[in-house]
């Protein structure tokens, strides 16, 4: 069963690392996976977006339509990438920095860079909250196999903050 | 080898130690800067070289350098850096020096679009040096291929002793899917070409072999070689005569043109029933796979054909194609480019038409299924 995610924001804010380990989970439990993003020419600040489409046949067209899921750390991103969504879908959206819900019947806010900045330390960690928050509510990949991803992917050092962060992502949605 | 997530760039790099790549230089441009990246940390684990110089321009320079003196060489770039190797490509052309070029295709003319994918090198690939040179481009649609044709650049830039542009694009080249490389002893290498004779038997560097290819020396390695872009006879030293001149460019296309048979590779699906086709390459081709899936679904007799050589050209299987179909659409990321290669091929065996695509984005498998349907319409 295709299921398809987009991970959006601004550069810096970390959405296609985190878009990588999702895609990485998805392999390491045996499933086709593919990722793909767009961003401008800006190192950070510019629009920054990434899709994943994970299925168990094999995916040839690379880009997402009607993504089943929405992830927007931006206003910006918010009103720009959430019209497409799958009526079904649900979009998830940084309660801080996204302060207007667009018009959609599934939304859920989640606090990620405040979270990110008040339980680990750093916004920095804001991507890795956020794939806590996806994993819970797409349940597309097993939490600890996303937890595995997370520690081959990051460096050494950070593993014990990047799983807090994970976890603290993970309880903070129902 | 179970499969893992690897991005179509880092695949190439891998490629390109599998096939014993022992020298990159280059400097990072987007969408290729991966590339320079994954070289970098593998190239020392292997005892090779990464340098990162000063421009494009002395990339190529010191990649030729490199091969000249026996190792296996790769540069990586995007449009404008690509534009500035064209001197050295040819060069490497007339002095039969391997060495594979990627390209990373990007939005252009001049720095156009950085971040974003397009296929608009396609002529650029055959002709961006000037006068007439042999070259091989070869275009990967997915992350696995992407490994597989860097393997066989390597080989074909070794075998002909001729750049080899990797035409690579942005969809690819930052996709991250699953794959799983192929075991060390699956693969193939074609080892450097050396002298079969010494200097005591009379050997000459650029004498060419039965393959028309000359078994040229490393430096180093106890012979003289000269080299220059000048055209030269057998011994490497210029010669000013028209016979040397015909015979010396004749060679250079004859040696690719008599292989082209085994060069030139097509993927063709559907063909068994199909009335019509759609003819694309790279990244592109992915997304006209999907659009020939939705036309059949309709009940369309649709065929795909993925040209995975880009030059040389598939001149006797479009020729075929021509024949059997009623219509072929050639769908590309560009202006439009690869079309009239299918078109001069087709020799108005059939209607050709173009699908085409310059805007950053890359195309929805929809505006290729609308395009096969208004051809469809068109021919019937």
């Amino acid at each position: 069963m295709r299921k398809q995610l987009r991970l959006s924001g601004s550069g810096g804010q970390g959405v296609i690392t985190a878009a990588i380990i999702l895609a990485e989970a998805a392999v390491a439990e045996g499933k086709q996976a593919v990722q793909s993003q767009s961003y401008g020419p800006e190192a950070r600040g510019g629009a920054s977006k990434s899709e994943v489409i994970i299925d168990d046949k094999q995916i040839f067209h690379p880009h997402v339509k009607n993504p089943d899921f929405v992830l927007a750390m931006t206003q910006k991103a918010a009103d720009k990438y959430f019209s497409d969504l799958n009526p079904e879908g649900i979009l998830i959206l940084d309660d801080d920095l996204v302060p207007n819900s667009p018009d959609f019947k599934n939304i859920i806010r989640v606090p990620i860079t405040k979270l990110a900045v008040e339980k680990v330390g750093k916004t920095l960690f804001a991507n890795i909250v956020a794939l806590g928050v996806l994993a819970k509510i797409t349940k597309l990949v097993d939490f600890e196999t996303i937890k595995k991803s997370v520690a081959n992917r990051v460096p050494p050092a950070t593993v014990e903050q990047n799983m807090l962060a994970l976890q603290i992502g993970f309880d903070s949605v129902e | 080898m179970s499969a893992r997530l690897m991005q179509g760039n880092e695949a190439v790099a891998e490629g390109a130690i599998a096939a014993g790549v022992r020298f990159f230089g280059g400097y990072p441009i987007t969408p290729s800067t991966e590339i320079a990246e994954m070289m970098a940390k593998l190239l020392p684990k292997v005892g090779g070289t990464f340098i990162q110089m000063e421009d494009e321009i002395a990339s190529m320079g010191v990649i030729l350098g490199a091969s000249l003196a026996g190792k296996k060489v790769l540069t990586a770039s995007s449009g404008p850096g690509i534009s500035l190797k064209q001197e050295l490509i040819g060069y490497a052309s007339a002095t039969e020096i391997p060495a594979v070029i990627v390209n990373v295709q990007r939005v252009g003319p001049s720095t156009g679009q950085p971040t974003a994918p397009s296929q608009g090198d396609v002529m650029q690939a055959r002709w961006g040096t000037h006068g007439d040179h042999s070259i091989i481009a070869i275009s990967p649609w997915s992350v696995r291929e992407a490994f597989d044709l860097t393997i066989k650049s390597v080989n074909y830039a070794e075998r002909f002793r001729v750049p080899v542009i990797l035409l690579m694009d942005e969809i690819v080249g930052h996709l991250r899917e699953n794959v799983e490389l192929p075991a060390e002893n699956e693969i193939e290498i074609y080892p450097r070409r050396a002298p079969k004779i010494s200097r005591a038997e009379g050997y000459e560097p650029y004498a060419p072999d039965e393959d028309l290819v000359p078994n040229i020396a490393n430096f180093g390695e106890g012979y003289h070689v000269h080299v220059t872009g000048l055209i030269h006879d057998e011994t490497g030293f210029p010669v000013g005569s028209p016979k040397v001149t015909e015979d010396s460019i004749r060679r250079m296309h004859e040696k690719i043109e008599r292989a082209a048979d085994e060069i030139i590779e097509v993927q063709q699906e559907f063909m068994d029933d199909a009335e019509f086709a759609v003819v694309a390459f790279g990244g592109t081709a992915r997304t006209a796979y999907e659009a020939v899936l939705n036309a059949r679904a309709k009940g369309l007799k649709v065929g795909f054909v993925r040209l995975i050589t880009i030059w040389p050209f598939a001149d006797k299987i479009i020729a075929q194609l021509a024949k059997k179909v009623r219509g072929i659409l050639v769908a590309e990321l560009n202006y439009g480019q690869l079309v009239g290669e299918v078109q001069r091929a087709a020799n108005g065996a059939c209607l050709v038409k173009l699908c085409r695509k310059y805007d950053m984005t890359i195309f929805e498998p929809e505006e290729i299924l609308a395009s096969i349907e208004n051809l469809v319409a068109e021919v019937k």
